[in-house]
């Protein structure tokens, strides 16, 4: 019954932002339906995507995520009406700062996936953690983190030119 | 430092098969604050719950994981264990390693890794986790139903039979609705009036409500056991407790020629009126718009004929302020005007089929007047171009409803049986006539519906055509329907004295603003929404509101008044308690940070930020700062994450509390 796993050198860590009401719910049914899943995903659960802050991804990947995955209600099913509609705007934004920085985009995934999408889970973390698991581990942002570390001074010549430039 | 208790759950095998539960403990008792890591076969069962007590006293603990199932499984099961035993219950949280961990998972060490790194996530938000008192509001025991038809009456009826007070709204000078049109009801055919007028004088009699028609809802502010609403009531002209309703005004009144709304057209009015003889309450109305006397200040008959002086040409709109602890919506419906093609509506009109332009082309709520015993032919089916009698009368089933090209795709629920009572009807009224009806299908589930179908086709002899109607037109005195039937496959033509039409049932206009008034949400044709399609059908999303009738999707009567007991019985169910106790999870605002954008307020889908203006001992304005009202607050954290200074905080998800977990990652 058991097909050999075969084993990789890399294994991803992967962390899920999720809503209580649509894509925990949707996991606990992935659970209750006994599908499965690779292992690389940690879920923290929120009341809402509203209540996703983008300050938590990034420190996510600061912390060694290798990848990134928010997911809540579909657009008019959230449980606070609006929620993951702020939500789907506030990240949209983000993801233009998450590139600016050198995060690769691939990295954060955003869906939508409902109470009785427990299939759908399933297809998303494990489409998720393959594709992370190809890309390998997340070094950029780490090396950002330390070596481009902000001096304190204002005399690079990248800021002077943008000084000069505004 | 913290003192916690972890306590891993075999569940029976289901976690214990692949994720080696012992080692899981003992890894999470090498932790810092851990002061307690242990696994149990049930921790669900009585003494799994006795051990968990049981620690939390012997070891001091004040904190609690317990590793185990879902949270939406059992996370009230051992908070209340905790609260038991002394400890806050929101300083347990539970750990999910079994729908997320050991039944999605096979193998053991991998399982096993995920349920520690699980585990010991849920520590260190344990360490940040606050304890939270719940929050209690009290609850005003009066509801305000909006919408005087049968569902607002039946609802008003039984909160106001339970001993509540209840205000009822109707915009129309008298409650009644659309029931008080009818003239006889499917499947029983016992004559609507008979059965709607009684129900209404209890209303009016009734010493728990308060009746006021011609009004409208302003505004609502508030929420679940707290709403304040304000109703618009509309100057009337008259003053009702002078009024006698005697109708002598009506009599004298000069202008008699206005066409009346509620005999669809048929019948006339004069500009001082009641809607129908038996409205309640019986005082009448001036039509402002059709009265000489304010279109010209001549005139003045109604108030130089009116014994008791109860006619009052100045009489303003008053606005009233009431405080309610509940909301039945009961706004009802109205039926699509189908050659019109309503302005930003994708819904697109019928011009091919002539009705308002072609007199003898009428809906079915007209039909229902021409054979209503008091309606303006006395229950005669006369044409309304030549008041003959009409000897071939053809039905259209579906015009509006299921035509997705047209811009509705719904069923309209009610068509297919009153269409077969009209044919009834017909036939009872007059003997030698015909009656066609094109259909689509035929449905008719419901008790003794299917039965009473049957018996306009076999007994009634209606003729059934499969098929849709293409075009109606004018020839001589007669009506031409273009349609076909495609249970044979050829093109029929009609030539029909009368044309009914079975047109939509569709949403109130106005239905979506109401709906903003109130913070509900509506669907895309404006019909509201309830909280869950199965299991909460008469709740709106939002606490304290119900729903009632066919505002929230076409309706029949028995089906109308079930919803609207039902809602009656949610209404009473809250106001059975005197507090209303909710989980503290809602925002607070730090007033030391609040630089006053007000972005959450913006962002608030509860509109529960409210602007707090802070005073000095002087009363001296200070600054302004976001306020959270509690009981309003939903609890998504949208504001938390919208706000630029940091300065509000979800409880039970602040930021140190995710941030732990995410710094453990
Ligand atoms: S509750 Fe799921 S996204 Fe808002």
């Amino acid at each position: 019954m058991h097909e050999t796993k075969e084993k990789h050198d890399f294994e991803p860590k992967i962390v899920a932002f999720v809503c209580t009401w649509c894509t925990y719910a949707g996991a606990d049914l992935a659970g209750t339906s006994r599908l499965h899943y690779p292992s690389n995903v940690r879920v923290l659960k929120f009341p809402c995507t509203g209540r996703i802050d983008p300050v938590f991804i990034l420190r996510a990947f600061q912390r060694g995520a290798d990848g990134v995955l928010v997911s809540g209600c579909h657009p008019g099913d959230c449980h606070y009406m609006a929620g993951n509609l702020h939500a789907r705007r506030r990240f949209a934004a983000f993801r233009g700062l998450l590139d600016f920085v050198g995060v690769d985009l691939n990295r954060l995934q955003f869906s939508w996936v409902s109470a009785a999408e427990g299939g759908k889970w399933v297809e998303v973390v494990t489409d998720l953690t393959e594709r992370i698991r190809a890309m390998g581990p997340m070094e950029e942002f780490k090396a950002l983190e330390t070596e481009e570390c902000w001096s304190g001074e204002l005399n690079s010549p990248e800021l002077q030119e943008a000084y000069n430039n505004i | 430092m913290s003192r916690i208790g972890v306590f891993v759950c075999h569940c029976g095998e289901n976690i214990s098969r692949t994720v080696d539960v012992e080692r899981v403990a003992a890894e999470i008792g090498k932790l810092p604050g851990v002061a307690l890591a242990t696994d149990y076969k049930y921790m669900c069962s009585d003494p799994g719950q006795g051990l968990l007590k049981k620690a939390i006293a012997e070891h001091r603990l004040d904190g609690l994981v317990v590793a185990a199932c879902s949270p939406r499984m059992h996370e009230k099961t051992f908070r209340n264990a905790a609260k038991a035993a002394g400890l806050n219950p929101f300083l347990c949280e539970m750990a999910n390693i079994r729908e997320h961990c050991s039944w999605v998972h096979e193998d053991r060490e991998e399982a096993t890794a995920k349920a520690i790194d699980i585990v010991r996530l849920m520590v260190e938000r344990v360490k940040k986790d606050k304890a939270l008192q719940p929050i209690t509001v009290p609850i005003t025991k009066r509801a305000l139903v909006i919408g005087g038809g049968i569902a607002g009456i039946q609802a008003a009826l039984d909160i106001a039979d339970c001993g509540h007070q209840v205000l009822l709204v109707e915009r129309e000078p008298s409650i009644g609705g659309h029931m008080a049109q009818l003239s006889e009801t499917f499947p029983t055919l016992d004559c609507s009036q008979c059965i709607m007028t009684p129900k209404m004088v209890d209303v009016a009699n009734h010493p728990n409500i308060t009746l006021h028609t011609w009004s409208e809802i302003e505004n609502v502010d508030g929420y679940i056991g707290n709403f304040q609403v304000t109703i618009r009531k509309k100057a009337r002209s008259v003053d009702m407790d002078k009024c006698t309703g005697c109708g002598v005004c009506m009599a004298k009144c000069p202008q008699k020629k206005i066409k009346s709304t509620f005999d669809r057209g048929l019948g006339t009015r004069p500009a001082i009126y009641v809607p129908f003889p038996q409205a309640v309450p019986n005082t009448p109305v001036i039509d402002r718009e059709n009265c000489t006397y304010f279109k010209s200040g001549k005139c003045g008959v109604c108030a130089k004929v009116c014994g008791p002086g109860a006619v009052d040409y100045d009489q303003q709109d008053e606005l009233i302020t009431e405080p309610v602890g509940a909301i039945v919506v009961a706004t009802g419906f109205e039926l699509y005007t189908i050659n019109e093609k309503p302005k930003g509506s994708p819904i697109k009109g019928y011009g091919e089929f002539g009705h308002g332009t072609i007199p003898d082309v009428i809906d079915g709520m007209t039909f229902e007047r021409l054979a209503s015993a008091s309606g303006p032919t006395g229950g005669k089916i006369l044409r309304p171009s030549d008041g003959r009698e009409p000897k071939q009368v053809v039905f259209v089933q579906c015009v509006g409803s299921r035509a997705r090209e047209k811009g509705i795709s719904y069923c309209s629920k009610v068509c297919c049986m009153y269409t077969a009572k009209h044919t009834m009807l017909y036939k009872h009224k007059v003997h030698d006539g015909q009656a066609y009806v094109f259909f689509m299908d035929a449905r008719t589930p419901g008790k003794s519906y299917d039965e009473f179908w049957r018996r306009a086709v076999e007994e009634e002899e209606a003729v059934y055509i499969r098929g849709m109607v293409s075009r109606l037109y004018q020839k001589g005195d007669k009506i031409v329907v273009m349609g076909s039937d495609i249970s044979v496959g050829v093109q029929v033509e009609i030539e029909a004295d009368l044309v009914v039409l079975a047109t939509a049932v569709q949403p109130r206009q106005g239905a979506d603003a109401l709906a903003q008034k109130l913070g509900i949400s509506y669907d895309t044709y404006n019909f509201y929404s309830e909280a869950h399609a199965k299991l909460k059908p008469v709740e709106c999303a939002t606490a304290g509101i119900y729903l009632a009738g066919a505002c929230q999707g076409p309706k029949d009567i028995p089906d109308t008044v079930s919803q609207a007991s039902a809602a009656a019985a949610k209404v009473m169910t809250l106001f059975s308690r005197d507090q209303l106790e909710r989980e503290p999870i809602v925002a607070r605002v730090n007033e030391r940070n609040c630089v006053a954008c007000f972005y959450c307020k913006k962002v608030c889908p509860y509109g529960a930020v409210e602007e707090k203006e802070i005073r000095d001992r002087q009363g001296n304005l200070v600054r302004v700062v976001a306020y959270v009202n509690p009981g309003v607050c939903g609890g998504c954290g949208t504001c938390q994450a919208t706000c630029p200074s940091k300065s509000v905080e979800l409880e039970g998800y602040t930021d140190e509390q995710v941030m732990a977990m995410i710094e453990a990652l």
